[in-house]
């Protein structure tokens, strides 16, 4: 077979899956939108919680490192530098192990849907990339009130968390997807991420400022793409500096790659995926 | 016009030994293939037509749930192909995916949303929905409040609003009241008559009979019988009649011991006795008029003349039914020393009821003479009824019945 006849034959099969998860629209968001109802139904409050932990906090890190404990960020006297560097780590870094942790498990939460429904299995990815973003657009609009008032906005480079954010995006989905699929045949691999992130956590320039780390670690953080994309993010909120575009081609491509791989193991496994759950 | 063709369809599972034998045939591609099939369907053919109902029965674990499942393509097969034309709705999994916690109305949008149908669509038929449901007020209310009735009655509504090419049913329906029953049996045949196709998965013999124009057999994932649903059917019930009586009569066996008297010189021994079917399966039930044969096994252990084996057959009350031994069939046994097997093979045309078969080793024909080993009641086996239009008596006679016309009637009319 030739190079362009495979290719076509992938587009075929691309479009034909993307055609059936259009038709399957209705069902993708209705299904976001149970799943905020599913968690506060029962709750007096309602919605409002919604808000309320995100805000909490946020005002943790904020009040507490800032007046507080009087954190300050090496190079920057700014009373709320420290604060602004945490939670715009923090939001960013709970939008992506959040996706992730549920990512690994998403086959196996569905198994009973899976097992008994045939519908496109890829909408459930695209219900909890929206989920996640929607929390995380909560929590991020709270902080940017917060930074309103205390008069840190953002400037005009604001505008590239747009690109940065679909960079980590399509970086989650990659993620999500190997470890979605080989979870269900392997469950070490559920074990494995959970343990995974939280070495990653700290292995990411989130808390600590990148230029507290020795040099030799230093140079390791090259391998870590989401070091790249949340000092992207920390750039832009801290120091109102564009993020440096190099350092984002790395992600990138390691985002790519594991989309492809991904979409490679859940096309080769999608078929045995029902059995296995 | 076809609606769905199933072409040599197949679906095995994969059976790892250890967890790592996947890891290992994953990574190790060349290192060949660590799994074995387990084959839950095999070779299974059929096409229905545009309107036409298809019954699929068979016992539990024969692979009706399999076919079903590839049908509805929540599962990929192993081996052959299919096809489906149109619209497949499945009534599989009734009030699969509510939420307790949600109204009636609330998972009847999200039941239509996974079938794929647009939230307008949905809401624009509510009203069908909550009518044909009848559960009034309570579309409102959460499901977890529900009978399981109205589940069902919901979850029906639901999924035959919207007329599909394909409709797919298995016993899920049964929970309903008969009034609901009814109902939607009503709703299936007229999406019929619009042409809707098939396929009805049920233990229930009169919905079967009722609904369908042809039925299929499925056991151990193979296709036994396809035709029409009462031949089918009766084969079924032949099948699973056989199956529990041979059942009951193994246990009397183990737990009763046999009642038996054994007598003789044991010059020749008679070491075992089966009746097996004429594929070799050891059964103690067989259905009427199905060929069977009679095993012995037995051993020579010293020099006699002659060498007879017989076996009779007789009823509940011990009376003779059928006896014959091998001096009468005009057959001669080696008679010097070793081992060896005798086997009789003869339709079960016996009445239905238990039997029991005593067998002998004798000199000639009569066993007063020089008696070597005499087994009275060896085997019981029970006789179920078959295909065969039901008769009375223990012996089944290949009848044919031939009606003339009532001349007399007609001349004694003209005078």
């Amino acid at each position: 077979m030739s190079l362009a006849a495979f290719e076509g034959r992938i587009s075929v099969a691309a479009r034909r899956q993307l055609t059936r998860i259009w038709l399957y629209r209705d069902f993708v968001f209705g299904s976001v939108k149970r799943e905020f109802q599913t968690e506060y139904r029962k709750s007096l409050l309602g919605a409002a919680w919604i808000v309320i932990s995100p805000l909490a906090l946020i005002l943790i890190y904020t009040v507490v490192f800032s007046q507080v404990m009087r954190s300050r960020l090496p190079r920057n006297d700014s009373q709320f530098a420290y604060s602004i560097y945490l939670c715009s780590g923090i939001l960013a870094w709970m939008l992506f192990a959040e996706a992730v942790e549920r990512g690994q498990r998403i086959f196996i939460d569905n198994g009973e849907l899976i097992k008994k429904l045939n519908f496109p299995k890829a909408c459930l990815f695209i219900v909890l990339l929206l989920n996640s973003l929607i929390r995380f657009a909560i929590a991020f609009v709270l902080f940017l009130i917060f930074l309103l008032l205390v008069g840190q906005l953002p400037g005009i480079q604001f505008l590239a968390f747009v690109p940065l954010l679909l960079v980590q995006l399509v970086f989650t989905l990659g993620l999500c997807l190997i470890l979605g699929t080989l979870n269900v045949f392997f469950r070490d691999v559920g074990q494995f991420t959970v343990i995974l992130l939280q070495f990653w956590f700290w292995f990411t320039p989130i808390v600590y400022p990148r230029s507290i780390l020795p040099d030799a670690v230093r140079s390791l953080l090259a391998l870590n793409p989401m070091a790249d994309i949340i000092g992207g993010y920390q750039r832009i909120m801290v120091d109102r500096q564009w993020p440096d575009w190099w350092a984002m081609l790395f992600p990138v491509v390691v985002g790519v790659c594991l989309c492809g791989i991904g979409l490679y193991i859940f096309g080769k496994c999608s078929g045995d995926l029902a059995d296995e759950v | 016009m076809i609606a769905i063709d199933v072409q040599g369809l197949g679906k095995a599972y994969k059976q790892y030994e250890r967890g790592s034998d996947r890891l290992a045939e994953w990574l190790l591609r060349p290192g060949g293939i660590r799994h074995r099939l387990k084959w839950a369907l095999k070779d299974v053919t059929f096409t229905v037509a545009a309107g036409e109902a298809v019954g699929i029965i068979g016992v539990n674990g024969a692979g009706k749930s399999t076919l079903l499942k590839l049908i509805t393509g929540t599962t990929q097969p192993t081996a052959g192909h299919m096809e489906m034309r149109g619209r497949v709705a499945a009534l599989l999994e009734l009030g699969m995916g509510f939420h307790p916690e949600f109204s009636g109305r609330e998972n009847a949008i999200m039941a239509a949303q996974l079938s794929g149908l647009h939230t307008e669509t949905i809401l624009r038929l509510m009203p069908e929905i909550e009518a044909f449901a009848e559960i009034g007020d309570y579309i409102d209310k959460p499901v977890r409040t529900y009978s399981s009735g109205m589940r069902l009655r919901l979850a029906f509504s639901v999924a035959v609003v919207d007329r599909p090419d394909i409709l797919i049913i298995d016993e899920a329906l049964s929970v309903g009241d008969a009034y609901f029953q009814y109902k939607c049996m009503s709703r299936i045949r007229e999406f019929q008559r619009e042409g809707t196709s098939l396929l009805f998965v049920s233990h229930d013999p009169g919905a079967v009979k009722s609904l369908c124009t042809r039925a299929i057999l499925l056991h151990g994932g193979l296709m036994l019988s396809e035709g029409k649903p009462d031949q089918v059917l009766d084969y079924y019930n032949a099948m699973i009649a056989r199956k529990e009586a041979e059942e009951e009569i193994r246990q009397a066996e183990t737990s009763f011991g046999r009642h038996q008297t054994r007598s003789g010189n044991r010059k020749v021994t008679i070491d075992t006795v089966d009746l097996e079917s004429d594929n070799g399966e050891s059964i103690r039930a067989a259905t009427v008029n199905q060929p069977v044969a009679l095993r012995l096994e037995f051993s020579v252990r010293e020099r006699v003349p002659t060498l007879t084996i017989g076996m009779v057959i007789r009823d509940r009350l011990g009376n003779d039914v059928f006896g014959t031994n091998t001096h009468h069939l005009n057959r001669e046994i080696p008679a010097h020393p070793g081992a060896g097997s005798v086997t009789f093979r003869f339709p079960a045309s016996l009445g239905v009821g238990t039997y029991s078969v005593s067998v002998a080793a004798h000199t000639f024909d009569n066993h007063v003479e020089d008696n070597f080993d005499w087994h009275d009641n060896v085997l019981v086996f029970e006789v179920v009824p078959g295909e065969n239009p039901s008769f009375v008596g223990t012996a089944f006679l290949p009848v044919e019945l031939e009606i003339g016309r009532p001349l007399v009637g007609a001349e004694k009319m003209k005078t």
